[in-house]
């Protein structure tokens, strides 16, 4: 190898010394941890795809999931998973203005849009909570061994199964039990999901008080906001393929 | 000590560019206190060293439980007082109870294929040698590396807590499948012990995780001035991609596991479907069992790799090292890991070909697995070509190289035999594929170990290991390890079914009851000599001859440019800047070059 070459190979990015991708250890490290938690997520997305088309019949989201708050028994599907979604996706926009709030070291700009996501974070989980107490607590009636019963939706049995028209006198239709795998995915995987906008409104939290003691000021840049931000827009991303999976398909 | 405290003092003083972003934390540097400095110590040598002698103890829990089950298969008729006094109920009567076979049989494999060869070696080598290899301060993120050790220490508690459970560890297999798994009524091993095992195996996921984005990320970004990444020495390419496999196929195992635990504890169906146990009918319906062994082994087979791969590339190091030579094709060593890696994700099904598999998917999977087969001839052909004629310097580390090789080609032809769908039909579940896995992948990565240890102890310690010991546990080892699983090839074909407690009944097994006596018996002695081993490197730390020169190997890598007992922040003063490739052994009649030094216009070409 000749003089000549290597000075020309030093003006390259992978010859070390710098970041190959010019960006700080950290925010390579996130993006990685993503990578990873992305094939948790996808096993699980993988194994639920699995044994769903592994079923002779599967519940139809718009049936199962058509209650919305105070709406008593309004037929609206999917309404109140749409709100959810837009209240993550919103969250996910005030991120990114925190995120933007960050560039130009403005740190009343990054504490006003930080509160907003922490709002968002926290207005998803409590949805979620009241569409879980909805279903484990929701009965519907329910042919069980012969006997009509009043079942919510659990982890081991649901009342999804296929409806038998007629059979009660008020005209409502009584079904049997749903595919036991039903409600295990379900709970399993949205709860997992929220486990992670949990995390991330724990994570954002911290953001907010290290803001707000100016800590970012002094190092000068609002990097951790950024990673925080990559953390969280993954959250919304993956919610996305959940919203896909449970309620769309 | 005062050299190495006023290093330290200057290494903080001086900060180059890879690591100036570190906001100031090695700023100043006061005196440490024992608990920083080898408790929750941040600095990546400590780390290893805490890997490697958790790994160590781990490693001689797991021996211990090969030999008492061997005790069970090599003297099926005899009793053994002494096991009814230490282990009571457990061995009643003085013979092993079946319960406790199997839970010694599954936490031998547990403890062998997590703790010891992907934490104990990874862990070890990944830490130590990163930094010092590719010319960095430090990891990327010191604090994240500390806590790395710290979820594989409580993960080790753990699973060594379960070990006392009243109704014992979890006993169905290291690869835990369900339904055995997920009922506690089943069977004792799958009561609280499995709970503790897959909490355990959580946490040791999340170790495994931060230590992996640690890896990748400072190999990536913490290179020195100069490092390109085909620079780099093949260790670093090695944990390179161990690191990338370990980040990418935890995740699915932890998947697994989740929803293992939710069928245990909370009455779901993901695994379990119209079952009966004891003449009771279970209500769960819908689940597949099979879809846990795809989950389990897309993390599996990968796995294998993660303990194989740096073994893979410190062979490699310590080949060329002591032939003085230049590895035999770099790029396609690089390439061969890089083929390695990619196909790892691709043939998890071979473990599943007499499960239920459609065969026409199969296909496939046979097709893919033999084509593993090219890259690690490339690899062996390599090291053959890197020694041959080369000026061999038999170092206890080279020895433990070259008898990796010996093994890896032994294990390798017969994982030939086992890609076949077809011939799986009659040697999965046997004794076939017992040898085959120990050979290639267990006792193969045990000598990459090894030799790893011999090679790099004089940078840990800045001592040397007795040379005496080290060439007894060598050659008592590799003769061992030939004269215990040889054998097991014979019983596999001859149909010999793997976790069995006894086959004295059995008319047609009654021609290997010899063989498995000596088999027993020389478990006993490589189990001994491996106790030297540990004898040796403790009485080393503090008795062993010194070094006292930088770079005792004569070895081109940076690691030997760093002081020979380097502090926090491994170089005082700044970091060398690399002008060249690690292996220019014998070039222009030197020799060696280290990666340190100029190309001048007067040298030749390689």
């Amino acid at each position: 190898m000749s003089t000549a070459s290597v000075a020309q190979v030093e003006t390259k990015w992978w010859t070390g010394g710098k970041s190959p991708f010019n960006v700080e250890y950290g925010k390579l490290m996130m993006w990685y941890f993503l990578m990873s938690d992305a094939f948790t997520f996808g096993a699980f997305l993988i194994s639920y795809g699995t044994i769903r088309f592994s079923q002779n019949y599967w519940p139809d989201p718009n049936e199962v999931f058509n209650a919305f708050p105070f709406a008593g028994h309004a037929n609206l599907p999917l309404a109140f998973v749409s709100l959810m979604t837009f209240i993550l996706i919103v969250s996910s926009v005030t991120m990114v203005l925190a995120v933007h709030a960050g560039h130009h070291n403005d740190r009343k700009g990054v504490i006003k849009w930080m509160i907003w996501t922490i709002v968002g974070g926290a207005a998803f989980l409590g949805c979620q909570a009241w569409e879980w107490t909805h279903l484990i607590t929701g009965d519907h009636a329910v042919l069980l061994n012969g006997k009509l019963e009043h079942i919510g939706t659990t982890v081991s049995r649901n009342p999804w199964g296929a409806a038998m028209p007629g059979m009660m006198h008020d005209g409502h239709p009584v079904s049997t039990t749903g595919p036991v795998a039903f409600g295990g995915y379900f709970f399993g995987i949205t709860g997992f999901h929220g486990f992670h906008v949990f995390s991330g409104v724990i994570i954002n939290i911290i953001m907010l008080i290290m803001t707000m003691n100016g800590t970012f000021d002094r190092r000068g840049h609002y990097l951790m906001i950024e990673k925080a931000g990559l953390y969280w827009h993954f959250v919304d991303l993956v919610w996305v393929f959940v919203f896909l999976c449970f309620y769309l398909i | 000590m005062s050299t190495e405290i006023t290093q330290q003092a200057h290494a903080a003083t001086i900060q180059t560019d890879v690591h100036g972003h570190h906001e100031g934390d090695h700023g100043h540097h006061h005196e440490e206190s024992f608990i920083s400095k080898y408790v929750f110590s941040q600095d990546h040598k400590m780390i290893a060293k805490q890997f490697l002698i958790t790994g160590m103890i781990w490693g001689i829990i797991g021996g211990l439980f090969s030999v008492l089950f061997r005790l069970q298969l090599g003297y099926p008729d005899m009793s053994f007082p002494f096991l009814e006094d230490m282990f009571g109920k457990w061995a009643a009567g003085g013979r092993i109870s079946n319960e406790f076979y199997y839970s010694l049989v599954t936490m031998h494999g547990t403890i062998l294929v997590f703790f010891v060869l992907t934490a104990g070696l990874s862990g070890t080598f990944a830490n130590f040698l990163i930094p010092l290899q590719v010319g960095a301060r430090d990891m990327a993120s010191p604090f994240l590396n500390m806590l790395s050790y710290w979820f594989f220490f409580l993960a080790s508690c753990i699973m060594f807590a379960s070990l006392f459970l009243q109704t014992g560890p979890a006993s169905g297999g290291w690869t835990i499948y369900p339904p055995l798994s997920a009922l506690g009524q089943a069977s004792e091993g799958s009561k609280l012990g499995m709970d503790f095992w897959l909490i355990s195996m959580a946490m040791f996921i999340v170790s495994s995780l931060l230590g992996g984005l640690n890896y990748i990320t400072t190999i990536l970004n913490m290179r020195t001035k100069g490092m390109s990444m085909t620079r780099m020495p093949l260790t670093i390419w090695a944990i390179f991609f161990t690191a990338v496999l370990g980040v990418l196929s935890f995740p699915v195992l932890l998947s697994g596991a989740i929803l293992l635990l939710f069928d245990r504890n909370l009455g779901t169906s993901f695994y379990l479907s119209e079952i009966v146990v004891k003449g009771e009918i279970l209500p769960n319906e819908g689940g597949s069992a099979i879809l846990f062994q795809h989950l389990f082994w897309f993390l599996g087979h990968p796995e294998v790799y993660i303990i194989l791969m740096p073994a893979l590339g410190m062979v490699s190091e310590i080949l060329s090292v002591n032939s003085r030579k230049p590895i035999f094709g770099y790029l396609a060593m690089v390439g061969s890991l890089f083929a390695i890696a990619i196909l790892a994700f691709l043939v998890w099904a071979h473990h599943m070909f007499v499960t239920g598999l459609n065969p026409f998917l199969g296909a496939f999977f046979v097709l893919l697995t033999l084509l593993i087969a090219v890259p690690s001839a490339i690899k062996v052909f390599n090291w053959l070509t890197t020694i041959w004629r080369g000026n061999l310097r038999f170092t206890p580390a080279m020895l433990f190289a070259i008898g990796f090789v010996s093994l890896f080609i032994s294990g390798g032809l017969t994982g030939i035999f086992l890609g076949n769908s077809t011939l799986d039909i009659h040697l999965h579940d046997t004794y076939f594929v017992v040898a085959h896995f120990h050979i290639v992948m267990g006792v193969a990565s045990m000598f990459g170990m090894f030799a790893g240890v011999y090679h790099w102890y004089p940078k840990m310690y800045g001592r040397y290991m007795n040379n005496t010991l080290a060439y007894i546990h060598f050659w008592v080892s590799l003769a061992g390890a030939y004269l215990i699983f040889w054998p097991m090839h014979y019983f596999g074909l001859a149909g010999m079914p793997r976790r069995y407690t006894d086959w004295s009944n059995w008319q047609s097994f009654n021609m290997f009851t010899d063989a498995n006596r000596v088999i027993s018996t020389v478990a006993m002695v490589v189990f001994a000599v491996q106790l030297l081993f540990i004898f040796n490197f403790f009485y080393s730390i503090w008795k062993g001859r010194k070094v006292t020169t930088q770079n005792p190997w004569g070895a081109n890598t940076l690691e030997w440019t760093a002081p020979i007992r380097p502090g926090h922040g491994n170089w005082p003063g700044e970091i060398p800047e690399v002008h060249r490739w690690a292996y220019d052994y014998g070039k222009d009649g030197r020799e060696f070059v280290s990666q340190v030094e100029p190309v001048s216009d007067s040298e030749s070409k390689h």
